[in-house]
């Protein structure tokens, strides 16, 4: 397949993969470019991809002025990384014994995690905003947090990893007087590296982009995620300064964009592995 | 003999009550593993799941103490709801264009990185940039590309005569520009999941499809690519429309419904409801209308999936 002659059909397939990918990454190019024009430039609506005027110091000034950026990427990152390590720490050795030990239990986990896969956030939203309310826990890193703490999605996709892992690695261990604790800790965890890693990298995409809950629960600037902290910004902005928004954006966009950069095959690998869910 | 086969039987019986004991120190330790799950799975998935189909039934109200339970009253305003029947209606007109669309683009895009030797991973990474990025940021882009006066689309537009659209402020565009947004972010997502059903299909079956005849591309794709094809196609499919259901993020940040709620969508109208409005009991009705829209496309896939492993 990769021999070296230029077919027309070919070039023609190439012709039509670079037009898609141009389309496809336009929104990106008009972002930096537009970040770095100047007010009057902008109005002019002229189509120069580079700037006139450079003011890419301007506009990333007035981003950083009106909304604290540092403040929205540290929420994003604790946010998403006490998401994260709660939901691991939880699915994993429930994962464990529904595929390893033998237990009454396990029919009704099993039929628990299908029909906690039917159903999403927006869901439980509202039940869930009133009980917080009423505990007056909206506006705080719990509020955000909580609801994402059990992950089906994670014991499912861990369950049907671990049954691949062989019994005699966990009976060799016990034999070894190993603790099913430590067994869920030394044998599971370094062979289930790969679900773990896919199973990490859905969740934080899924977290760092989610708007609909951190909007319900935080009216408060200090707590918002990047998401909201940039509905702000736009309100603040009136929507108007595109080349402040476009900074904003860049910077906020930033991020996620340069992590799946430098680790895209496990990126594709893992949203492959868990596309089971969007 | 007697002694040994006496001797035998104590032991077996030894070691079945001592298997009987690992058994229940077994069953033990498991109930412990997975209590946390079990006991966050009640609070935050089964517990308010059950609580919104009560409240489904009920005038609550956030911000007033008491409440009644009213039947089938919440259901029966729904249906005479302008706005909820114009959100149902919208959701449906957007998954109608966005699933079939980003899942066409999608598989056309996999066959032809598949298909070509040079720069796979380059190819694959432009289109799924959009996948990984935040998408409240990225609509604000789309926000300026759209934009009438000075946007870049009107004015290229512009350069070949034509009069363009108020894209996202005029009624009757709105949907199709919210459509493209959606087609753009979730075209690289089916993408990845094409590439990785394609490179599943043994390379036999297309030498066996020429040796029988099927000479041109087109053959070779009806009668092996296609069917092999058949699990991700149908898996890719029912993501896709849930997902164009689970239209939020784009609306809330560019349109809020509007212009004349003519981009008004089932989240956003139970956001507006629920959250801004405050009417629990009947954003609870409209949320169980969604949970049901979901449920049975979960189904539907179920049984077409049964259908499809009988048949093979």
């Amino acid at each position: 397949m990769t021999q070296a002659q230029f077919s027309l059909g070919r070039i023609l397939r190439l012709a039509a993969l670079s037009f898609g990918a141009i389309l496809f990454l336009a929104p990106y190019i008009f972002m930096i470019s537009t970040a770095g024009k100047a007010q009057s430039e902008i109005f002019s609506s002229s189509l120069s991809l580079i700037p006139q005027t450079w003011s890419y110091a301007e506009n990333f000034a007035k981003a950083f002025g009106r909304v604290s950026m540092a403040g929205l990427l540290f929420n994003g990152v604790v946010v998403c990384a006490l998401i994260l390590i709660v939901q691991v720490v939880v699915a994993i050795p429930c994962a464990y014994a529904m595929a390893k030990l033998s237990f009454a239990g396990a029919r009704l986990m099993m039929a628990l995690v299908m029909l906690g896969l039917l159903v999403p956030i927006h869901a439980t939203a509202l039940p869930l905003y009133v009980a917080f309310d009423r505990m007056s826990a909206l506006n705080s890193y719990f509020a955000l947090v909580a609801p994402f703490s059990i992950s089906v999605f994670a014991i499912f996709l861990f369950l049907q990893f671990f049954r691949g892992i062989p019994d005699d690695l966990i009976h060799a261990a016990r034999l070894d007087g190993m603790s099913e604790i430590g067994i869920v800790a030394r044998v599971i965890v370094p062979n289930a590296w790969p679900a773990i890693t896919a199973f990490s990298i859905f969740s934080v995409v899924a977290h760092w982009n989610d708007l609909f809950w951190p909007l319900i629960v935080v009216t408060n600037q200090s707590y918002a995620t990047p998401p909201l902290g940039l509905l702000y910004f736009r309100a603040a902005e009136a929507g108007d300064d595109y080349g402040a928004l476009m900074a904003a954006t860049l910077i906020i966009t930033l991020p996620l964009v340069l992590a799946f950069l430098l680790a895209q095959k496990r990126f594709v690998e893992g949203i492959t592995m868990t596309g089971l869910k969007g | 003999m007697a002694n040994l086969v006496l001797d035998h039987g104590a032991m077996a019986s030894r070691s079945q009550k001592g298997a009987r004991l690992a058994q229940r120190r077994e069953a033990r330790i498991a109930m412990a593993l997975s209590a946390p799950a079990l006991l966050l799975i009640f609070c935050f998935i089964i517990l308010p799941t059950i609580a919104v189909i009560v409240l489904g039934f009920t005038d609550f109200e956030l911000g007033y103490g008491s409440f009644n339970f009213v039947g089938f009253e919440n259901y029966a305003e729904l249906l005479n709801d302008r706005t909820f029947r114009k959100s149902l209606w919208n959701t449906t007109v957007y998954a109608a264009i966005v699933a079939p669309a980003s899942m066409a683009l999608g598989l056309g895009i996999a066959l032809l990185i598949a298909s070509e030797g040079w720069g796979k991973s380059l190819f694959r990474t432009a289109y799924f940039l959009p996948v990984a990025s935040l998408l409240v940021a990225m609509a604000t882009v789309w926000q300026y590309l759209f934009h009438p006066t000075i946007g870049p689309i009107n004015a290229m537009l512009d350069m070949i005569g034509i009069q363009g659209p108020n894209w996202l402020g005029a009624s009757k565009t709105v949907m199709t520009s919210l459509s493209i947004i959606g087609i753009w972010q979730s075209t690289g997502f089916n993408m990845v999941l094409f590439l990785a059903g394609l490179s599943a299909i043994p390379r036999e079956l297309y030498q066996a499809a020429e040796v029988d005849g099927a000479r041109s591309a087109l053959s070779r794709f009806r009668l092996v690519t296609w069917p092999m094809l058949g699990p991700t196609t149908l898996f890719v499919t029912t993501i896709s429309i849930i997902n164009a259901v689970k239209v939020f993020e784009t609306v809330k940040t560019l349109t809020e419904g509007g212009p004349n709620k003519a981009s008004e969508v089932l989240l956003f109208t139970i956001y507006q409801e629920g959250f801004v409005f405050l009417r629990v009991g009947y954003a609870s009705a409209m949320t169980v209308i969604f949970l049901a829209i979901l449920v049975s496309l979960m189904f539907l896939q179920y049984r077409v999936m049964d259908r499809k492993v009988h048949y093979a």
